[in-house]
């Protein structure tokens, strides 16, 4: 589904991405593990199209590709990011951005938009799996949301546009256990065989809840491991310390 | 300031004066146009000139209109260009009444909706001096214009204790094609005592042409009136708009107008307020959107002369193309002005690299236990808040526009009449649409 391979990103002449390969088939879920700084949320933004960044390298999703393809264009292909600091945007209701966008990607795709009515039948429903406050629908785009909201709305987000792959980016950050938990079970419901996962977190608290089938680790901008989910309990016991240390290869001091 | 004589402005309109007239009328014109003769135009050397140039607007030599406009309106075509709100109308095509375009019926005993030439010249000459009163109070050329030069207007005078339901729709229309008008629409409206009105003004254009729109608002609220003024100006984007409305409030008595400006190619809104008694309370939004090589300008001064007022001003540009918003705001605490509370907030947003904004509070504050507060803010739409909604589907052009909306939504939330907020939604969003093209 999504082959990375030789990804380079900088943003302002600094180069944050130093070569990223990876291969994500249908139905898998991969963590993308290590210390702050390293990267992970980066390689979200230029998977989701995140214009600041320069790229180069090859990434294909389902065949095409993605590097040449605009945000909204990867959007209506299938990609989503779960944003670890979701956009507040005053004047804008939740509920109406979201059948917004909805209907942006269903026409794009030649679907037939939905109504105000079918749209709210589906809201309602996918919003039940992430167990969120329907109070919130009313208000404005993640205005005023606890950080746990504005999680979950993301999860809410994901869960009706229905994507292939979805990125999620720190989304355990912020949220306390029980929250954690419903965001988990909203996630671990979206699952299925024809649907990619890349989780990114700096944690192993998230992968008890969503059990990935691989973990790579990422430090200075590259993978410098990668195993199965009991990669997760090692980097619990050790740290990153040892991956910080040892500086990539060809890398000056 | 700049000699009058020689300006290609004045030409015809000067010649246009006619001979004979009544006495208070000969007197008021006198006074203008001597105020015109001694002071001259505005320069930029004039700090509320600064950013304006009047220049643009003295090289054309404009014509009065005459009493006909050469083509007939139809009620369908004016309803389409202004709007219904269900109440009362006086129209005014090219600065004349025009009756069979306006609408009476349904007004309680005792409230005078006319035109002010309907009036006999005895009443005239007691109101007049009511209109006149800019040039006392902060005159500059193109209140001494509207003085000498302006013929009809509409006045409303509503008694003590009446409640008008329904608002009142006071549309000033210029029918300019051919050689370039100048109209100097006036209206006076007057609430006594407890009293209680809305009111729309509608500044409006049906054609393109060049025009000088000249215009003068005066009201007047006695104690506890309550007057909600909402101005809709969408002239021709090749025209010259430049506004005045003047207040004076009484104790208790509550004002508050509503601006959305869109059109013009040079557009000024002045709004001054005087809050004579205590417990006076203001509250004036703004909504201005230029783009193309669009200039809009706003001059706001609230004067605090009493304890216990309020004011609150809140006023937000949208600028695109190498369009140019003015915002200037004056805050006068008078001593004795005890406890007085004043706010302000100013928020431009630019969607292009060549437009520009200019916000400038002004504070005088001459009392002490008062509380003002003002902040403003220039800044343009957000990248991250962009990518957001391009990552969820909507196209570049499609997100910049919802958060452009968004920015303004607040704007169209305090319109309370919900006919008119539907028809300033539609045109706020023609207008923005219009913004995003590159010049």
């Amino acid at each position: 589904m999504l082959e990375i391979e030789n990804l380079h990103a900088s943003v302002e002449g600094s180069e944050i991405l130093r070569g990223i390969s990876l291969r994500i088939e249908a139905g898998e879920v991969h963590a993308i593990m290590g210390p702050n700084g390293s990267g992970k949320s980066t390689l979200a933004q230029v998977l989701a199209g995140n214009p600041t960044y320069r790229v180069s390298g090859q990434v294909r999703f389902q065949g095409r590709d993605l590097l040449a393809m605009a945000a909204e264009a990867r959007a209506v292909a299938g990609i989503f990011l779960a944003f670890q600091y979701p956009v507040e945007i005053p004047g804008v209701g939740n509920l109406y951005f979201l059948r917004t966008a909805l209907n942006a990607v269903r026409r794009q795709r030649g679907q037939e938009e939905l109504d105000a009515m079918d749209f709210l039948a589906l809201a309602k429903e996918r919003m039940q799996l992430v167990e969120m406050d329907p109070e919130l629908m009313n208000r404005a785009l993640n205005e005023g949301f606890s950080g746990g909201e504005k999680k979950r709305n993301e999860i809410f987000q994901m869960a009706v546009l229905q994507p292939s792959l979805a990125i999620l980016d720190e989304t355990d950050s912020g949220l306390d256990i029980d929250a954690l938990r419903s965001v988990a079970a909203g996630v671990n419901a979206l699952r299925s065989a024809d649907r990619a996962l890349l989780l990114i977190t700096h944690y192993q608290r998230l992968l008890d809840y969503i059990v990935p089938d691989y973990i790579h680790v990422m430090a200075n901008g590259r993978i410098v491991q990668s195993g199965d989910k009991a990669l997760a309990v090692e980097l619990e016991q050790h740290g990153y310390a040892h991956f910080d240390a040892a500086p990539a290869p060809g890398q000056r001091p | 300031m700049s000699s009058a004589t020689q300006v290609p402005l004045l030409t015809a309109l000067q010649a246009a004066e006619p001979a004979r007239q009544p006495a208070w009328r000969r007197q008021l014109r006198g006074a203008a146009w001597q105020w015109l003769a001694e002071h001259g135009f505005p320069t930029a050397k004039d700090e509320a000139w600064k950013y304006t140039r009047v220049a643009p607007i003295l090289a054309v030599p404009f014509q009065p209109a005459a009493a006909q406009p050469n083509r007939r309106l139809s009620a369908a075509r004016l309803a389409q260009l202004v709007g219904d709100y269900g109440g009362p109308r006086l129209v005014f095509v090219n600065g004349h009444f025009a009756a069979p375009l306006s609408a009476r019926a349904g007004l309680p005993v005792g409230v005078r909706l006319s035109n002010l030439a309907a009036l006999p010249d005895a009443e005239r000459a007691v109101l007049e001096p009511l209109l006149a009163r800019v040039l006392q109070v902060a005159p500059h050329a193109f209140g001494a214009l509207n003085a000498a030069l302006g013929e009809d207007g509409a006045v409303l005078q509503i008694p003590a204790h009446c409640t008008l339901e329904r608002p009142i729709h006071l549309v000033f229309l210029v029918d300019s094609d051919a050689a370039p008008l100048a109209v100097h629409p006036r209206a006076l409206i007057q609430l006594g005592a407890g009293s209680r009105a809305s009111l729309v003004e509608s500044h409006v254009a049906s054609g393109a042409g060049i025009y000088l729109s000249n215009a003068l608002s005066q009201v007047v609220l006695e104690a506890g009136a309550e007057l909600e003024h909402y101005s809709l100006q969408d002239a021709s984007r090749s025209a010259f708009h430049l506004a005045r409305l003047d207040v004076r409030q009484a104790r208790d008595s509550r004002f508050s107008a509503h601006l959305t400006a869109c059109g013009g190619a040079i557009g000024r809104h002045e709004v001054r307020i005087a809050l004579e008694g205590p417990g006076a309370r203001v509250a004036l939004d703004g909504l201005y959107l230029p783009g193309g090589e669009q200039h809009l300008d706003n001059q706001t001064c609230i004067e605090h002369l009493a304890p216990y007022c309020t004011s609150r001003e809140r006023y937000k540009g949208v600028i695109g193309g190498r369009g140019h918003g003015v915002f200037d705001g004056r805050i006068i605490v008078r001593p004795g002005a005890l406890k007085t509370d004043a706010s302000q907030t100013i928020k431009n947003l630019l969607l292009s690299a060549t437009a520009q904004a200019n916000a400038q509070p002004r504070l005088e504050i001459f009392a002490d236990d008062v509380k003002c507060a003002h902040g403003a803010a220039v800044g343009q739409l957000d990248q991250q808040a962009i990518f957001y909604l391009r990552s969820r589907g909507l196209t570049e052009p499609a997100a910049r526009a919802l958060l452009t909306h968004a920015f303004v939504s607040e704007m169209l939330e305090a319109i309370r009449l919900a006919p008119l907020r539907s028809r300033v939604e539609r045109l706020v969003a023609v207008q923005l649409r219009s913004l995003e093209v590159a010049p």
